[in-house]
C-alpha cells in the first residue's frame, strides 16, 4: 500500500476551531498517511508552548449554550464582558467530561506520529510573533514550501 | 470471544482517542498477535472498521457487551 497525503492549512486560532486540524492529522497519522499542517495567521497561535485559546459565541448563533441559552438569550449579550472566558470554561469543562483530549494532548500525538508542523515565516514577521513561545520541532517556510508537499497530497483541507 | 494477547482499555475516551491509542498498542505488538479493545464512545463501531481497512490490521470481531464495545484486531 503506498502511503497516502494529507495536507491540512490551518488558519483558526479559536479554542474550537484547533480541534479539527489537530484531530484529523493524528488519526490520518494512525491510519498510515503522511501529514503536513501549514499554520497561517491566526492558526500560528496553536502552536504556541502555553495554549490559551478561547471560544466566542459572538457571532456564533450555532453554538449549543448550556440552560437552553441558545433559545432565549438576547445575541446582543453575549459581547458582554466576561461572557467569552464563561464560555471558555464551559467548554473546557464538558469536553473534559466528555473524554475529548485537550488541545496539548492531540498536538503531542501528532509530533510523536511524526506530524509536520510549518508555520508560515510571512505571519511570524507581520505580526512580530516571537518564536521562542512557540513549541520545538516547527519548520518556519513559506507558501512555496506548503505546495511542495500540497501538490503531491491525495488530500488538501483549508480549515 | 476468542484469546486476545494484549488488552486496551479506551472506556471513557472520546474521538479520535481509541483509535490513537490502538494504533499505539499495536506498534508494540508482533504480528499475528491479538490486541482487544474496550470502547464506550458508540463512534468507535464505524471508526475501527475503518481502521481495519484502512491499516490492514484485520477486525476479527465487533461486539457489544453491557453498554461497551469490544474489538478484536490482529495485527498485520
Amino acid at each position: 500500500m503506498e502511503e497516502k497525503k494529507l495536507a491540512i492549512i490551518a488558519t483558526k486560532g479559536t479554542l474550537d476551531w484547533a480541534y479539527p486540524p489537530f484531530i484529523l492529522a493524528s488519526t490520518a497519522s494512525a491510519l498510515g498517511y503522511e501529514t503536513e499542517i501549514f499554520f497561517t495567521f491566526y492558526g500560528l497561535q496553536l502552536l504556541k508552548k502555553d495554549l490559551d485559546l478561547k471560544v466566542s459565541p459572538l457571532g456564533n448563533p450555532g453554538m449549543p449554550m448550556p440552560m437552553g441559552m441558545d433559545k432565549w438569550f438576547p445575541t446582543l449579550l453575549t459581547a458582554l464582558p466576561g461572557m467569552e472566558s464563561m464560555m471558555t470554561s464551559m467548554m473546557k469543562k464538558k469536553m473534559a467530561s466528555k473524554g475529548v483530549a485537550s488541545l496539548e494532548e492531540l498536538r503531542e500525538l501528532c509530533q510523536e506520529a511524526e506530524v509536520r508542523l510549518i508555520a508560515c515565516q510571512m505571519t511570524v514577521d507581520l505580526f512580530e510573533l516571537d518564536t521562542a513561545t512557540f513549541i520545538d520541532g516547527v519548520e518556519y517556510a513559506g507558501a512555496a514550501r506548503f505546495f511542495e508537499f500540497a501538490g503531491e497530497s491525495d488530500i488538501c483541507l483549508y480549515i | 470471544m476468542a484469546d486476545f494477547d494484549e488488552e486496551l482499555d479506551a472506556s471513557g475516551l472520546n474521538c479520535p482517542l481509541p483509535i490513537l491509542r490502538a494504533k499505539k498498542t499495536l506498534a508494540g505488538m508482533d504480528a499475528g498477535k491479538v490486541l482487544r479493545i474496550v470502547a464506550t464512545d458508540p463512534g468507535s463501531v464505524k471508526d475501527f472498521e475503518a481502521f481495519s481497512k484502512q491499516t490492514g490490521n484485520e477486525l476479527m470481531e465487533s461486539g457489544e457487551e453491557g453498554g461497551k464495545f469490544t474489538f478484536l484486531i490482529k495485527k498485520a
